[in-house]
């Protein structure tokens, strides 16, 4: 059994210590907003925080999990400044990506909550939208820090 | 996440969050033509007590809520919102009081195969006109209910108003006497004339934004049932190939497993079918594809085991180099191309491609009481079904199959091997079952873009007049993944971007050539037009500036003659997507509009920085009319970034503005990637890439400063998902030729080849009269701007 805090609420999953978080989350758990896109930690549908910061659900295992606080899609507040701009800016497409972006970038605001444009970017290199919803992603991390400054 | 607990019919749709069914009262031909049927004929399973249901694509149930049933796959395009946005102004309805539901694949909703960006053409007046029956009905019982005249009474925002005393009835409490009323004749019907549409037209969030943003819309890989078990399957590297023998011992021994069965390969052509493997079912994904990590496997590779990409593309360009079918033909050219002044000559190659849909192919399909039930993200549910019927030998009316959220399409998901994967593994296990596409899995097994090579060659007389061109295509035709034999493209690949060549040059000569097939090839973004505009609008180009011209004005110049090319007169058998050319002509007027449109725009002809350039591409595809200006910067390492583009789309009557805007943005970067990553090679039989670290996709780096324009247009509306996609790659080469000098005829675009590109600057360009070069050597500077 390994004990994990998810979105706040404590679970204990009888599964391989070897599984990636990934596969716990969506299969055994049930919470299926985080995304399988590539399971080598290349395309970021994947990203949830572990202890706070942004990590590949698929690189980590769900031992290397355990005794965490995990943060899923599921526990991020529609209020949340980069959730309201994403809204704001229609950022979705097809949406496959949109929890990994969006976990992505509500790790990296926190970090760096004045970024340059070019921080943007490079914090969303690793995330993927096969719908090249770029643009939009950009500017809607943009807006969100504006209106927090 | 759905969890289905019984599997009645009834339940089944229940669960998957639809309410009921309705009475089913028109029927919808597959050319989109409404017409009237016998209301019996429709299906009433699962009707729900209480609602208005006259017809398949709209109830109202006696709260007021308004539920369009949408027939066409969402997949990132926006087709639910649109479709609520068109059937709400005609309807009159309030937005917040409308919800959507997903159609099953069944022929009573019409053509359901969603591709070649056609649902706002097939569709726009169908629900136009299932909106206005319910809106009638509403209308007519509020009058029967006021015994008012039904000229006094009108829809407006979700009530019924009598007009001359007005007194309101909200839809809702007019649902119990319109369900008594007969369906009003669609021929009788009146449409909205609108003087103003509070939705089409106008910004819309998507309708499932919210859940969207929060991760919870079911997409094919989200969907869980009770009891349902995840397999993995390991298909033989080569296509054609299967197993001799396996040993799944160690498979076994990986904890949650439980069970290793052989799916029986299909021989080629396999068409929707599974290509066949060792599939492991476990107790969830992770467990299934560990297992398969210990099965060991011997393979009979077949007859593929030597395909080479490299090989293949050599013989391909030797086949471009001798004469091949002739498909249009105008003049003489090859007398034109012996008195030209200069000649010009190209060789075009296009690399296999892969979908990489960011969700992986995935179903789930349940075998239960001789009935199938399939969830997957389809493209194509109605086909989905025949093809399942087909192969497990099943009845059509046993099989349900419900799309679910696409994480991506593309083409991938129109083509069915996973659904077939899943319900042969359901049937012969007798239960429920997903099957997971691994990424490895996706980029090793797709339906591939065909590998490409294309020869041009041109004349320019003294004065710099094309009046030579001879384009050859080859490349393996698509139908070879369904019927052997198969060597040739057809008239409708061929009528992608090839056929209907624009520019008025009076000899001329287009040819197809032949080539084996050895892969599984299948329907992609943009079409054929991909490989064929990046040939043909590159090499306009090459002519421009061979005859040292503006490349726009060039283009301008020889987009001469009649401005609709009647390709029949011309004895072309050219397709045009499945639609009337009298009804959508191949319009050489909108192409000049939509450059004009982009040159305006984009400041063509202003000065730019030194290592910079602007190159452009005019394009018609899927009935609709793409240009794209790109300014291009050439680092001195041979980098390249994109400061600007400019892409004008004239997609006829816009419908949903914002969604066509996203696509716009996703084209652009669609475009890109096809143009610098998008590079699939085959050794042994065998695909060399298997994940994004190694097929390499855009990002958000490369993303550049984007304009898109929508040409305003009262036409019919045609694509907006396939059209810019193709003017990408043409428009970023000739913007690199303009900014280095160096012709890009090779995809992807191999920047190391750009290093030390002498810096751009005013140039002499080739003289018109310069002896005839083979190839033209590049000019070494930018396109001068007349
Ligand atoms: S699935 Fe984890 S990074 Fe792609
Ligand atoms: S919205 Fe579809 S992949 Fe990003």
């Amino acid at each position: 059994m390994s004990a994990l805090n998810i979105n706040g609420k404590d679970h204990s999953v009888d599964a391989d210590p070897a599984m990636p978080l990934l596969w716990v989350l969506r299969d055994i758990l049930g919470l299926t907003g985080t995304k399988y896109g590539c399971g080598i930690g290349e395309c970021g549908a994947c990203t949830v925080h572990v202890a706070g910061k942004a990590v590949r659900a698929c690189k980590v295992t769900l031992a290397e999990a355990s005794g965490h606080d995990v943060t899923t899609i599921e526990g991020i507040a529609d209020s949340h400044p980069i959730v309201h701009a994403f809204a704001q800016l229609n950022v979705p497409a097809c949406g496959f990506c949109t929890p990994g972006q969006i976990m992505q970038a509500v790790a990296f605001v926190k970090q760096k909550p004045d970024p340059e444009d070019d921080d943007i970017v490079q914090a969303m290199q690793g995330n993927i939208c096969r719908c090249g919803a770029y643009v939009r992603i950009v500017a809607a991390i943009r807006q969100a820090v504006g209106a927090d400054r | 996440m759905i969890r289905i607990v019984n599997l009645s019919r009834r339940k089944f749709l229940k669960s998957m969050g639809v309410g009921s069914g309705l009475v089913l009262g028109v029927y919808f031909s597959p050319d989109g033509d409404a017409a009237t049927d016998d209301i019996s004929k429709g299906s009433t399973a699962g009707a729900e007590p209480g609602q208005l249901a006259p017809n398949v694509f709209i109830t109202v149930d006696p709260a007021g809520t308004v539920i369009l049933t949408v027939c066409r796959s969402e997949m990132g395009q926006g087709i639910r919102t649109t479709f609520a946005m068109i059937m709400a102004d005609e309807l009159d309805a309030s937005w917040p009081k409308i919800a959507v539901r997903q159609a099953d694949g069944d022929p009573r909703y019409g053509d359901q195969n969603t591709d070649g960006s056609r649902s706002i053409l097939i569709y726009e007046k169908v629900l136009r006109i299932a909106a206005a029956s319910v809106r009638q009905m509403l209308e007519a019982a509020a009058a029967q209910t006021w015994k008012a005249l039904i000229a006094d009474c009108r829809a407006v925002d979700h009530e019924v108003i009598h007009v001359p005393t007005a007194r309101v009835l909200p839809f809702g409490q007019l649902v119990k006497a319109a369900s008594t009323l007969p369906v009003p004749n669609p021929d009788k019907l009146r449409l909205q004339d609108f003087s103003s549409r509070r939705y089409v037209g106008h910004t819309m969030p998507s309708i499932d934004l919210g859940a969207m943003l929060h991760g919870k819309t079911p997409f094919g890989a989200d969907i869980a049932l009770p009891g349902m078990k995840y397999a993995s399957i390991e298909r033989c590297p080569v296509y054609g190939g299967k197993a001799k023998s396996f040993d799944a011992s160690g498979a076994m021994n990986v904890r949650g497993v439980e069970k290793v069965i052989e799916i029986p390969a299909t021989p080629p052509p396999t068409g929707h079918l599974p290509l066949g493997g060792i599939a492991v079912i476990a107790s969830n994904s992770w467990a299934a594809i560990e297992g398969r990590k210990k099965l060991q496997i011997e393979w009979d590779l077949g007859p593929n085991a030597n395909h080479d990409s490299g090989t293949y593309r050599a013989e391909m360009e030797t086949t471009s180099h001798r004469t091949g079918r002739i498909v249009r033909t105008l003049g003489n050219f090859e007398s034109a191309l012996a008195g030209a002044a200069v000649r010009l000559t190209g060789d075009y190659f296009v690399p296999y491609q892969a979908h990489a849909t960011l969700e992986p192919p995935v179903a789930i399909a349940v075998y239960e009481g001789g009935k199938l039930a399939v969830l997957a993200p389809t493209q194509s549910p109605q086909i989905a079904r025949q093809v399942l019927a087909q192969y497990l030998e099943l009845k059509e009316a046993d099989i349900t199959v419900r799309p679910t959220f696409l994480g991506n399409g593309f083409g991938r998901k129109s083509m069915h091997d996973y659904i077939c994967e899943a319900g042969w593994l359901a049937k012969a296990l007798g239960g429920r079952i997903k099957v997971v596409w691994t990424r490895e899995d996706d980029i090793r097994h797709d339906y591939y873009q065909p590998m490409s090579l294309q020869r041009l060659d041109g004349g320019l007389d003294k004065n710099g007049v094309p009046i030579a061109w001879r384009h050859r295509t080859v490349f393996p035709s698509l139908n070879s993944t369904f019927h052997a034999d198969q060597t040739s493209p057809d008239a409708a690949q061929l009528s992608q971007g090839f056929l209907d060549m624009p520019y008025a040059i009076p000899n001329l000569r287009l040819e197809a050539g032949v080539a084996q097939p050895h892969v599984r090839l299948g329907p992609h973004r943009g079409g054929l037009s991909m490989a064929h505009a990046f040939a043909s609008c590159s090499f306009i180009d090459e002519m421009a500036a061979a005859a040292g011209k503006d490349p726009a004005n060039y283009l301008f110049t020889y987009y001469a003659g009649p401005k609709k090319i009647d390709l029949k007169a011309l004895g072309v058998d050219y397709t045009n997507y499945g639609y009337s050319i009298d009804e959508f002509p191949l319009d050489v007027g909108r192409l000049q509009n939509v450059l004009q449109f982009a040159m305006d725009r984009a400041a063509w002809g202003d000065p730019l920085l030194p290592r910079q350039g602007r190159g452009l591409a005019v394009h018609r595809s899927f009935l609709s009319y793409a240009a794209a200006i790109i300014v291009v910067t050439v680092a001195e390492d041979g980098q390249i970034s994109i400061p600007r583009i400019d892409l004008v789309l004239d997609c006829g009557q816009i419908i949903n503005p914002d969604r066509i805007k996203a696509l716009m943005e996703d084209s652009i970067m669609y475009g890109l990637g096809f143009a610098l990553y998008g590079n699939l090679t085959i050794k042994n039989g065998a695909v060399e890439q298997s994940n994004f670290d190694n097929y390499q996709l855009a990002r958000a780096g490369i993303t550049p400063e984007m304009h898109v324009h929508l040409v305003p247009s009262g036409q019919s509306p045609t694509g907006a998902g396939d059209p810019a996609v193709p003017v990408i790659a043409p428009a970023l080469c000739n913007a690199i030729f303009a900014a280095t000098g160096k012709r890009i005829r090779t995809l992807p675009i191999d920047t190391g080849q750009l290093k030390d590109s002498p810096a751009a600057g005013p140039a002499a360009p080739a003289a018109p009269n310069a002896p005839a070069a083979i190839p033209i050597t590049p000019t070494g500077g930018a396109a001068p701007k007349n």
